[in-house]
């Protein structure tokens, strides 16, 4: 109901040049995600010291060339006398992972669960989606907080639970898509020809509906990325001493007054990443896919 | 009238398979936990004290027995004593929830008492310094982890600027750094959906006849175009209210707002699983009333969305 007017209040026509300098947008956020996994990637060459390395003379030192110890701390160091710096080059391990790994179980759960919907019809179709419904008429956190609260927190946990917040759109968007194909003549004629299922998903539905994934993934792993940040600067997410983006955040919350950076530069850096990846799926969405607007 | 009751019937039905599969999770991840009677009992306390407990709570039963019990006990707000408190765990929560209501209500008020005169102006001025500045500022707004808005906020306004306290509940001045960090999500959204209403209606043809007639601007925006972009406003604002709940979890942790959010958070420490599992249900039934609420008053204000 909602979103049929989102989207006709936000439809605007794009003109050519403003789709030239969205071309340029999407592809620097582009190549920002994959620097990101290249520090992630390469963090033991990049990271001047070891992330979890405790060092009581140096502890709250403030960014410095030159610190207690001898060595540069281009971001300070946090109560424990670890390298901030480090800290987050290692952090945006778990943040992609975790990131990652949510857009992919979420993709697949809702890819599958959408293709069945459309595909068998009936009471299979109605049962996925009054669950897609009812998923989405409840603030996922809260229930992922009383899972992890109870099955206490691991990688496995988060990656689960985060990627099962996020299956619907996925299911929407192959389920309509099976739905506008299974009408046309040429998949009966498939069917009549002895062709698969399997094959009109590989042939037909799944190029049909490539670049929404794309736009979805994209959004999804924005999502994934702050919903794991989140639940570690609650506690309930990456357990210390592994370096997470929102656990620093945590950390250093009771040092604000007196060593403001080691909260700001995981947080900022997360908030940077948040930012660039949801408006780069924004602008893939504008360039690939107009139609998905206010899903 | 027409169309109405089957409208409302879809939405309660929605409504009630969202509230038992709520439970229904909360049931199996219990179960999963394994037995919490070990929990509850020394660890030295004989054989037939546990098969004692474990009869009282009914966990020698089969499954399906207990989940119906289970399910029995929730519909009347039943969810065991709270271990830390030593009291009914509904009634626990019941007595956090007024301080929840208020952050919640006043995250609101903020939310739109700035975002829908942003929205509104940065239509009509379109393009604009202002336009450009407060979308971007919207932008970030949506996408800016909750929780990091907070920190934030405590860092410059309570520490650098030390104007506002940075934790707490006493007095309005405690009440304005957490509803604008749980407002901040809806503000941003509400701006940038009231501009994109305001600016339909501006291209509306009866807009130009408006002023092909000689309506000058100002009552042009005020009388022909509030109006009509109020409807697309009005739910998009009400779903808002909806998730805001979702983030008082995260702002009354940062805030140390003494709130359901906090509390539950606080229990998962305790290990004090009746109240995680009652708050978490009483979020649930709280979001899903408001959003049945909107529903209503939308299938009210617009027939239209009453066939979709």
């Amino acid at each position: 109901m909602a979103s049929s007017t989102l989207a006709s209040a936000r439809a605007e026509p794009a003109a050519p040049s403003r789709a030239r300098r969205t071309r340029g947008l999407a592809a620097g956020g582009a190549v920002f995600v994959l620097l990101l996994i290249v520090v992630a990637l390469a963090a033991p060459l990049i990271a001047p010291a070891d992330p979890i390395r405790q060092s009581l003379r140096g502890r709250l030192s403030a960014p410095t060339l030159s610190g207690a110890d001898g060595k540069a701390h281009l971001l300070g160091t946090d109560h424990l006398g670890r390298d901030v710096f480090s800290r987050v080059v290692y952090g945006a391990r778990v943040s992609l992972l975790v990131g990652f790994a949510a857009v992919i179980v979420g993709g697949l759960v809702g890819a599958s669960l959408g293709l069945l919907a459309g595909f068998r019809g009936g009471w299979a179709d109605s049962v996925i989606m009054t669950l897609a419904d009812a998923q989405l008429a409840f603030p996922f956190i809260l229930l992922a907080i009383g899972i992890i609260a109870v099955l206490g927190p691991s990688f496995t946990t988060l990656i689960v639970v985060i990627g099962l917040s996020g299956w619907v759109t996925y299911a929407r968007v192959l389920r309509s898509q099976v739905l506008v194909l299974r009408s046309r003549e040429f998949v009966d004629a498939i069917h009549a020809l002895g062709g698969s299922v399997a094959r009109v998903i590989a042939r037909h539905v799944l190029p049909n509906v490539l670049s929404s994934l794309v736009v979805i993934a994209t959004l999804e792993l924005a999502r994934a990325i702050v919903l794991e940040a989140t639940l570690s600067f609650l506690g309930l997410g990456v357990q210390p001493p592994t370096p997470s983006w929102g656990g620093m955040v945590h950390e250093g919350r009771e040092y604000l007054d007196s060593a403001w950076w080691i909260s700001t530069a995981p947080g900022i850096v997360l908030m940077l990443t948040s930012i660039v990846v949801s408006r780069t799926g924004d602008w893939l969405r504008d360039l690939l896919d107009p139609t998905l607007r206010g899903e | 009238m027409r169309g109405l009751v089957p409208f409302l019937a879809s939405r309660l039905l929605r409504a009630a398979v969202a509230l038992w599969l709520v439970s229904t999770v909360v049931f199996v991840v219990m179960r999963l936990s394994g037995d919490p009677v070990p929990l509850l009992l020394p660890p030295d306390a004989p054989q037939s004290e546990f098969a004692r407990v474990r009869a009282e709570l009914g966990l020698d039963r089969p499954l399906p027995v207990q989940y119906a019990v289970f399910l029995g006990h929730v519909m009347r707000g039943d969810f065991g004593q709270s271990i830390h408190f030593r009291q009914s765990a509904f009634r626990v929560v019941l007595g956090y929830l007024p301080a929840t209501f208020e952050l919640g209500l006043a995250a609101f008020a903020l939310a739109l008492l700035v975002a829908l005169p942003i929205g509104v102006v940065s239509a009509v001025k379109r393009n604009s310094v202002v336009d450009q500045a407060t979308m971007g500022l919207a932008l970030v707004g949506q996408s800016a982890p909750t929780f990091f808005i907070g920190i934030l906020l405590i860092l410059v306004v309570s520490l650098n600027l030390g104007l506002l306290p940075t934790s707490g509940r006493d007095g309005w001045h405690s009440l304005v750094l957490p509803a604008l960090t749980l407002g901040a999500f809806a503000m941003a959204s509400i701006a940038r959906l009231t501009r994109s209403a305001v600016l339909e209606v501006l291209r509306a043809d009866y807009i130009r006849t408006a002023r092909a007639k000689g309506v000058t601007e100002a009552l042009v925006v005020v009388k022909h175009t509030l109006k009509n972009a109020a409807v697309p406003i009005v739910t998009i604002t009400g779903l808002q209210f909806g998730t805001l709940l979702g983030g008082a979890v995260v702002t009354e942790t940062v805030f140390a707002w003494p709130g359901i959010g906090r509390l539950a958070i606080q229990s998962i420490y305790n290990r004090d699983y009746p109240i995680v599992q009652c708050t978490v249900f009483v979020s649930a039934v709280l979001f899903i009333v408001i959003n049945f609420c909107i529903d209503l008053i939308y299938g009210l204000l617009d027939p239209r969305v009453r066939s979709s």
